[in-house]
């Protein structure tokens, strides 16, 4: 392992996840090593980023070319600091989200679970394509990977409201990046004669004001993963998938891939100063706004446990696009910071979804009452994710909010201040009913319980409760490791945020 | 072997020729297949040896019969001929072990031999068509394979067959009528049918001569646009596609229309393109209005086909819109772009052509209704299906992004940034339609009727695995596809006025 070099480990770190799709399928029938199989080469994939990241840190970009498809478009791999975190948080998360996996398929007997397994390797695969992509080629290849290796995923249950929210997830999602996220880098190539990730950007001098904000059209919108309204259709009609698959790819790997090339064609590709000079950036700053405070109190209307999440991950989406349109280092790193705390939040929240789902079969948050009492672990990582969003310390959130905060007002947008302090207030307002719901109503009165007519549920319902035996009523072990895990990163990340944000200024002081 | 090497051109042609002969003589369809195997497997070596000396040393003229030109017929190699001669016995090549069992099947006992002696004449006059320098022997070819097509269509066995097979008679014969008038016109014109020749004096003619000119170039026009099924004039290509022996239509799907761009190519560029300037007349325009309405008006109709080898046909007009479109961008990029689409859409098409020819040979239809799960009973077939058909999209990795990426690239140079758009949107569509056949295939509980199917033997797997995974090769290592092309590309634009 010593001998390997930096570079070679950024192409293994690419190569990993495929390979353990290869592996998946040859273990059809025999669950116990197939899953092996995919924590393996999960643990296989964290141990390589983690390798990365010392080397990141010293300031070196390790990275390779495999390939020149044709002469100036390349298949090429980067490791630069953004795409470092990245690759760190869904890798890290792969692990804890396998062991959850395996909890929640086998509690709920899903069929078709090796199709599962690989297309989850493969579509990891794709994700460390593009945290590490080193021009815009690289990343267009493995972003269609990632959307048409997701889809039997997000159909996994086949039935025809999962195949009619498949067709709309693959038509948004491959319909916004072939019509204008191409037309949008064959744009960049045809202007800067270049399409590689460089630090600075590369259309600086070489475009108008107008060709810019343009451009910046084309991939806002065109990177449909990033969900920025009105592209986000896809995200709430994906929710059908199982959760595992909501959570690590459309809480994390996808929509983060989404808001990540956002930020990196930001920063690499426009480049801030261009930006900032060509005043493009302003408008994305209101849509991205927009997109943020309708989501968040759309999500205040939704009942569905899942839907509303999906909302939420809208609405925390537009945080981070927001910042990368502000178009100053403050506003970058709180997007990164986003970036990784919102992950660690809402994957948690998606886990305790998923949990209770498992384990009471509830899915609408109205049915939810009393919850707390049966699933306390899971109630408590819920509320641990739900603050961590918010924002309120000890929890990793805070700091993403408070740098994109800063970012705000460094670039002088006070709106933008406003917008996410009253976000944040939403926040509260869609997430915290469900704890409060859940710890303190008391469980619904259950169905035999009969002939209390007119009396106040508070006394059937407690006696329903302890009728329903004392013990608590959680899901498997392994989903309450994964969602206690991923509820400690939380807290965690509220340490390391300024290690985070160190690794981030990288972005900005050393190039190559 | 010196002998060999300096009659190659000829060999090209007049190994087909032979052995087509020699199959209908042989009579059973054992025999003729090994046969037709054999000369399919030479015409690439031959190819692939006069395409490395045009490569490295320029054009090749091989007189026949050994009359000089421009008195005599004059074979004549360049790159651009040169490229498709190489595309065409390729893919023959490739796809002939598929022909045994599912001939066998579809076509019958009685009729094999019959069936590779018309597969091996109309190989003949396609490689004729390319190889020769002489534009009237290029007619004569043209109808050598234009004959054989119609019996190959005819020798399916729905009885629509017939009637596809006398639409595209009647259709063909109009198309090569014009071609014959076109000709006569630069004949009357020039007094010479070589076309070296031909295209020198057309360039020394006096000026007013250009009407004329522009006569013999809007029949030639009309007359190609008609073998090579360019929207509107593509109405015989669906029931001849859908109808024919599967091999057939996979056959004649990857090579026919190749053909006729080439030699609408050939006549644009090295014979009108010398003598005037036909970028500036309005063929330019209608070119890319008549392509653009195919990428849009056949791609639109093939999301309603049921029947998948129809689905495919009108896939296969809207992505000779693609390679019309590069011809009427008309410049580096654009050109190189139609130019390598010929060869990408070749072998993605060839490819879903052969796994709907799989999957006829095992549950014995192609309609959609009928595939359901298909893909769990048939994984290799299908999973080859579903990678051509990310090609057909033009998904990034495989080939059919590289098509694009040129082609793209070429409307910018221009500055016709709405072109781009159009060329997205369409290839949007293409989505659809290949999406319902991978959802029914795949994502549907196995059907009944499919619950016994299974990959088809090795003969018929290995040529559609090859095509499926040339699609992704290509898409990644372009140097002999998108490399070869622009440098004809840049041939074509060379030699223009």
């Amino acid at each position: 392992m010593m001998a390997l070099s930096p570079d070679s480990l950024a192409q293994i770190a690419v190569l990993a996840p495929f390979i353990g799709a290869l592996l998946i399928p040859l273990f059809h029938r025999v669950p116990n090593l197939r899953e092996a199989v995919t924590l393996a080469t999960a643990a296989v994939l964290l141990f390589t980023v983690i390798q990365l990241l010392p080397v990141v840190m010293q300031g070196l970009r390790p990275g390779a070319t495999l390939i020149d498809v044709v002469p100036g478009l390349a298949i090429a791999f980067r490791v630069e600091p953004l795409g470092m975190l990245f690759a760190l948080i869904a890798s890290a998360l792969w692990v804890v989200n396998s062991i959850y996996s395996i909890g929640y398929m086998r509690a709920h007997d899903e069929p078709r679970q090796t199709s599962f397994y690989t297309c989850f390797a493969i579509a990891l695969g794709s994700t460390m394509g593009i945290a590490f992509a080193d021009n815009l080629f690289t990343l267009f290849l493995f972003y269609e990977a990632l959307t048409l290796c997701t889809f039997p995923l997000v159909t996994h249950k086949q039935t025809a409201e999962a195949m009619r929210a498949g067709r709309l997830y693959l038509l948004l999602l491959l319909g916004t990046s072939m019509v204008l996220l191409l037309p949008a880098i064959i744009a960049t190539w045809f202007i800067a004669g270049t399409i590689d990730f460089t630090p600075g950007g590369i259309l600086a001098g070489k475009a108008s004001p107008l060709a810019i904000g343009i451009l910046l059209a084309l991939y806002a919108f065109g990177i449909g993963k990033a969900a920025l309204m009105p592209v986000h259709f896809w995200l709430p009609a994906a929710m059908v998938a199982p959760t595992p698959v909501s959570a690590l790819l459309h809480a994390v790997a996808v929509v983060k891939a989404g808001v990540f090339s956002v930020v990196k064609v930001v920063v690499y590709v426009f480049g801030l100063e261009t930006l900032t000079l060509s005043g493009a950036n302003e408008w994305l700053v209101y849509v991205g706004s927009a997109s943020l405070l309708l989501a968040s109190l759309i999500a205040l209307t939704r009942d569905n446990l899942k839907a509303r999440l999906a909302f939420s991950t809208i609405s925390q989406l537009a945080y981070v696009v927001v910042g990368a349109a502000l178009a100053g280092p403050a506003g970058v790193i709180g997007s990164g910071l986003q970036i990784a705390t919102h992950a660690a939040g809402k994957i948690t929240l998606f886990f305790c979804a998923g949990a209770i789902y498992v384990a009471s079969n509830k899915t609408e948050i109205s049915q939810m009452a009393g919850l707390g009492r049966k699933m306390p672990i899971t109630m408590i990582a819920f509320l641990v994710g739900s603050l961590s969003i918010i924002g309120l310390p000890p929890f990793g959130g805070m700091w993403s909010k408070w740098a994109l905060v800063l970012g705000a007002l460094d670039a002088g947008y006070v709106l933008v201040v406003v917008v996410l302090m009253v976000s944040s207030l939403l926040n509260v307002a869609y997430l915290l009913p469900i704890v409060a719901r859940a710890f303190f109503l008391p469980p619904p009165v259950e169905h035999e319980a009969h002939g209390e007519h007119g009396e106040h549920g508070v006394h059937h319902g407690q006696h329903a409760g302890v009728g329903a035996r004392f013990g608590l009523q959680e899901a498997p072990v392994a989903c309450l490791i994964a969602l206690s895990t991923t509820a400690l990163l939380c807290f965690l990340l509220f340490f390391q945020a300024d290690r985070i944000e160190l690794l981030l200024q990288g972005m900005f002081t050393v190039s190559s | 072997m010196e002998l060999v090497s300096s009659h190659l051109p000829a060999l090209q042609i007049v190994i087909p020729l032979l052995g087509g002969l020699l199959a209908a003589l042989l009579r059973r369809g054992v025999p003729a297949f090994a046969l037709t195997l054999a000369v399919s497997w030479i015409m690439p070596v031959i190819s692939a040896v006069l395409l490395d000396r045009v490569l490295t040393g320029g054009p090749i003229s091989y007189a026949l019969g050994g009359w000089p030109p421009p008195w005599g017929i004059e074979y004549r190699v360049d790159v651009l001929n040169g490229f498709v001669l190489m595309l065409i016995s390729t893919i023959g090549a490739v796809i002939v072990p598929f022909a045994r069992r599912s001939v066998a099947l579809e076509v019958g006992e009685r009729r094999e031999a019959w069936f590779y002696c018309m597969y091996l004449m109309c190989l003949t006059g396609l490689l004729g068509v390319t190889i020769t320098g002489d534009a009237f022997n290029a007619f004569v070819f043209l109808e050598v394979s234009s004959l054989s097509t119609y019996v190959l269509i005819a020798l399916g066995r729905d009885r629509r067959a017939l009637v596809a097979a006398f639409r595209y008679l009647i259709m063909g014969t109009i198309g090569a009528t014009f071609y014959v008038i076109g000709v006569g016109f630069l004949y009357l014109l020039t007094g010479s049918l070589n076309m070296v020749d031909m295209a020198a004096r057309l360039a020394a003619a006096p000026p007013e001569m250009a009407r004329a000119m522009v006569a013999a170039l809007a029949f030639l026009t009309v007359g190609i646009s008609l073998k090579l099924a360019l929207f509107p004039l593509h109405s015989w290509l669906p029931g001849a596609y859908a109808y024919a022996p599967s091999w057939a239509t996979v056959f004649l799907s990857a090579t026919a229309t190749k053909v006729a761009i080439y030699l609408l190519v050939r006549f644009l560029f090295s014979i009108f393109g010398i003598a005037l300037d036909f970028r500036g007349l309005p063929i330019v325009e209608i070119l890319l209005a008549l392509s653009i309405a195919a990428m849009f008006i056949a791609s639109i109709i093939a999301v309603y086909q049921n029947n998948l080898k129809r689905m495919l046909a009108y896939s296969s007009l809207a992505q000779i819109g693609y390679m019309m479109l590069g011809i009427g961008i008309g410049n580096l990029a654009g050109l190189t772009g139609g130019l390598v689409h010929l060869v990408n859409h070749a072998m993605m098409k060839a490819a879903l052509f052969l796994a709907l020819g799989s999957l006829f040979y095992r549950i014995g239809t192609v309609r959609l209704a009928e595939i359901a799960g298909i893909g769990r009973k048939m994984p290799l077939t299908m999973g080859a299906f579903v990678v051509a058909g990310l090609g057909i999209i033009g998904t990034p990795g495989t080939a059919g992004f590289i098509s694009k990426w040129y082609l793209a690239v070429g409307a910018l140079d221009r500055g016709w940034w709405i072109l781009v758009f159009l060329l997205v949107v369409s290839s949007l569509i293409s989505v659809l339609y290949i999406g319902r056949v991978i959802e029914m295939a795949w994502f549907r509980p196995v059907a009944i009727q499919v619950a016994e199917a299974k990959d088809p033997p090795l003969s018929m797997l290995l040529p559609l695995l090859i095509l499926a995974a040339a699609t992704v090769y290509f898409g990644i290592d372009t140097r002999l596809t998108a490399g070869i092309a622009a440098q004809v590309a840049e041939f074509l634009l060379g030699g223009l006025r």
